[in-house]
């Protein structure tokens, strides 16, 4: 499959934080910010960035961990994580360019997006009451990707 | 409990230390929370007649049993202490996103006592609370405040709430800002400088834990969908600028100190400042109609948040046209931490003195302090903020500047109780006379709409202030923004809904607007204790002698017997004497026998009611 990730329209994005509350609502059933797949950074009040997994071709999170806790799953071009191997050591989490992962302090383990495949369409874009964030769908084919990682 | 914590966070600057106190369910279902659950509080931790600037007023932040979850704009808090201005409750709101980090730190208020010895500043990490030097923080505004103590911390998440100078040297109108200026009204920052707290920092990194989980998510995602169709109908939000050129033509402007009620150079659209001035528009946390526009006077310049009342304040007020001028001051307010309404009226009060001859060059340190000049307005912003000159007059707020100069500028003094009117004429706007004159809430969260008043009658005010007054205590407990009621189709019925589906606690909707008026006699009590006289519940002078003196409404005055007959009928139907005390019977009706215990035990003989 190609590669999709969510993407931010940073002049539309507000702030408000809705699609880590869903996010976070339909992932672990609390209002727990922490544990959101999506993060909203806003270091000054008009600079608003959102941190969600971009689904990279060359996947360092996957070449850094010690414990090949991380694949990927070609089938979807998404990130599958053996929760049982992950020993929460953070080393995916200091290579991620997009600071995209985050740890589970509860479970020891890390999370990211999954685009939540599970469902119809990603919640996050689903309540954004922005509009902000879209599905973007890689254009570049999947023949020409580099291989390895 | 869910939603809630039950947790009281106590601060004690003097001696340096914290604790926690437990907040026992009936107390939180009576006051809900934000301006409810700080006055309860204040009413608790202030003893009887203590001064606004002692070490003795405690300064209280209070969010509610929705911060935290994902209903819509509830992640704002209340800050509530003695106002240094009126002496009486301050109840200002302020936005969201230190509220939601108050939450999620595990407490559902904080109370500081006491103070500092030298400045300091608070880190409250999730349950441990750091007592950190800050004499190196000074002199700085808000943003270099939070950008310092976030270096400091390491952490980009920590969200801080802080004073500027002006608090720093107790302008009695400063305000404590996070984000953008938003605690703004009576005087808190004023409060937080004399105990010499510069900011509270919190990371609060914890889940919030909800009844009804997938109840509050669904009745909040609804709720959203409707906001999102009523700004794709047009529907502007109201508290922005573009309630300038309206008020104007409904002559309710108030210009060059109340002298005019029509400004001939009203000239400033939303669509002007937003082609040449907007930089970015940005939301309070779970809030859907994202209403702080902020806006820069030159490009890379800081950014300043502007609302209506700000705009009337520092703009027609004081006779200015000018745009990049009423920006400049509203930044220069905004690095000071002071609030925009009372520092313009305090600046179009010395204009007119100055005008009159009261003031001369000599006592303004040589500027022109005539209306209309941009560049007195600036520099005269700044000297408040500092206490420099003339701006140490202006920083005690029009009552007392005026009590000082006298000669007959009392007359022009634009308070109520020492709070400075904001931008509607009474003259004009009937029911705005009402409100300002008793004034149990210090700032407006609501909004004006030119269909929702019938602004030139009087006749149907009294009780209708009182429906809104509870109303807005209930918006300000729960801690729903006011200016997201427009997408309810039953404000009570639905925010009842989410309080029980997040807190598990059942309130019916005429429980709900019962705590709402219960809210408004606690205030009430408190500021009887305080010494309120029901001389204090009235208009500045000039509203009634002095008429408008151009514009459509050329003539117009306030008759003292029409607001009398006002004031009389809002007590009535608070059930209230005709003195304006509450009777024992209306506080054992609201279920306040706690109140009454109280006011028996600790009030050293304060009266509390006639009856
Ligand atoms: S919900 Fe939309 S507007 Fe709000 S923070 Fe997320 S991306 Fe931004
Ligand atoms: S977690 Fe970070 S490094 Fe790994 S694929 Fe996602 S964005 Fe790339
Ligand atoms: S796509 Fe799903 S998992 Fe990923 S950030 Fe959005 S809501 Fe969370």
């Amino acid at each position: 499959m190609e590669r999709r990730y969510i993407q931010c329209d940073r002049d539309k994005c507000t702030g408000c934080l809705i699609c880590e509350f869903a996010c976070s609502a339909s992932k672990e059933g609390s209002f727990d910010l922490e544990r959101s797949r999506i993060h909203v950074i806003q270091p000054t009040p008009s600079m608003i960035a959102v941190a969600v997994c971009q689904f990279c071709r060359n996947s360092p999170c996957i070449k850094a961990c010690p414990r090949d806790a991380l694949s990927r799953d070609e089938a979807t071009h998404t990130l599958k994580l053996e929760k049982a191997r992950c020993a929460g050591c953070g080393w995916c989490i200091e290579v991620c360019p997009f600071g995209a992962i985050t740890l589970d302090e509860s479970t020891k383990s890390v999370i990211m997006c999954d685009l939540c495949l599970d469902h119809p369409q990603p919640r996050c874009i689903e309540v954004c009451p922005q509009k902000a964030l879209r599905l973007y769908v890689s254009k570049r084919k999947q023949s020409r990707e580099p291989t390895g990682g | 409990m869910h939603s809630y914590w039950g947790k009281c966070l106590i601060i004690d600057l003097t001696a340096q230390k914290s604790e926690v106190r437990e907040l026992p369910q009936s107390l939180l279902r009576n006051y809900l929370g934000g301006v409810g659950l700080g006055t309860r509080l204040l009413l608790e931790w202030a003893k009887p007649g203590t001064d606004a600037l002692s070490p003795d007023n405690p300064l209280i932040f209070a969010s509610s049993g929705l911060a935290g979850t994902m209903a819509p704009a509830s992640g704002n808090h209340a800050v509530v202490t003695k106002s240094p201005l009126s002496g009486f409750v301050s109840d200002s709101v302020s936005s969201g996103h230190w509220s939601l980090s108050l939450k999620r730190a595990g407490y559902d208020a904080v109370v500081i006592t006491g103070a500092a010895s030298s400045p300091v500043y608070v880190f409250v990490d999730n349950e441990i609370v750091h007592f950190h030097k800050a004499d190196h923080l000074i002199g700085q505004g808000s943003f270099q405040t939070a950008e310092a103590i976030r270096k400091h911390t390491g952490d980009d998440r920590v969200q801080v709430a802080s004073i500027g100078p002006g608090g720093e040297n107790m302008v009695r109108y400063a305000c404590i800002n996070d984000s953008y200026c938003r605690a703004t009204r009576g005087g808190a920052g004023a409060v937080m400088g004399s105990k010499r707290l510069k900011a509270i920092a919190i990371r609060g990194t914890r889940a919030i834990s909800a009844y009804d989980l997938r109840g509050v998510e669904r009745a909040s995602i609804d709720l959203y969908a409707r906001a999102q169709a009523e700004t794709a109908s047009g529907h502007k939000n109201p508290r922005t600028p573009d309630n300038l050129l309206p008020i104007n033509r409904l002559d309710a402007l108030p210009t060059r100190n109340f002298q005019q009620s029509s400004f001939e150079q009203a000239n400033i659209t939303e669509e002007y400042l937003a082609a040449n001035h907007l930089v970015k528009i940005i939301a309070c946390p779970t809030c859907p109609a994202a209403c702080e526009h902020l806006y820069q006077v030159v490009d890379g310049g800081p950014e300043v948040a502007l609302d209506y009342e700000s705009l009337a304040a520092l703009g027609p007020l004081c006779g200015i046209d000018s745009v990049p001028a009423i920006l400049k001051a509203v930044e220069l307010c905004q690095f000071h931490g002071m609030d925009t309404v009372s520092t313009g009226n305090s600046i179009a009060w010395a204009m007119e003195s100055f005008e009159k001859g009261l003031l001369t060059k000599e006592d303004t340190q040589g500027i022109n302090l005539s209306f209309g000049n941009p560049e007195a307005l600036v520099a005269i912003v700044e000297s408040i903020g500092k206490r420099n000159g003339i701006g140490n007059l202006l920083a005690e707020g029009t009552k007392r500047a005026s009590a000082k100069l006298g000669r007959g500028s009392e007359r022009w003094a634009m308070h109520s109780k020492g709070l400075e009117l904001a931008g509607y004429d009474p003259r004009t706007m009937k029911s705005r006379a009402l409100r300002f004159a008793v004034g149990l809430e210090i700032q407006s969260n609501d909004c004006f709409h030119c269909g929702d008043e019938d602004i030139h009658s009087s006749s149907s005010t009294s009780l209708s202030n009182q429906e809104r007054e509870d109303t807005a205590a209930v918006s300000n407990s729960l801690m729903i923004c006011g200016l997201i009621h427009s997408c309810f189709s039953d404000f009570l019925s639905e925010a009842a809904h989410l309080y029980t589906l997040a807190t598990g606690i059942h309130i019916s909707p005429a429980e709900l607007k019962q705590a709402g008026e219960r809210i408004n006699n606690l205030k009430k009590t408190l500021n009887i204790r305080e010494g309120w006289r029901r001389s204090d519940d009235w208009l500045p002078p000039r509203l009634f002698k002095d008429p408008i003196t151009s514009g459509k409404a050329k003539g117009a005055v306030l008759s003292d017997k029409e607001l009398q007959a006002m004031i009389e009928g809002y007590y009535q139907s608070r059930g209230w004497t005709i003195e304006g005390l509450i009777p024992t019977v209306k506080l054992k009706a609201l279920g306040m026998d706690d109140i009454l215990e109280m006011a028996k035990g600790s009030w050293h003989g304060a009266s509390l009611h006639t009856v």
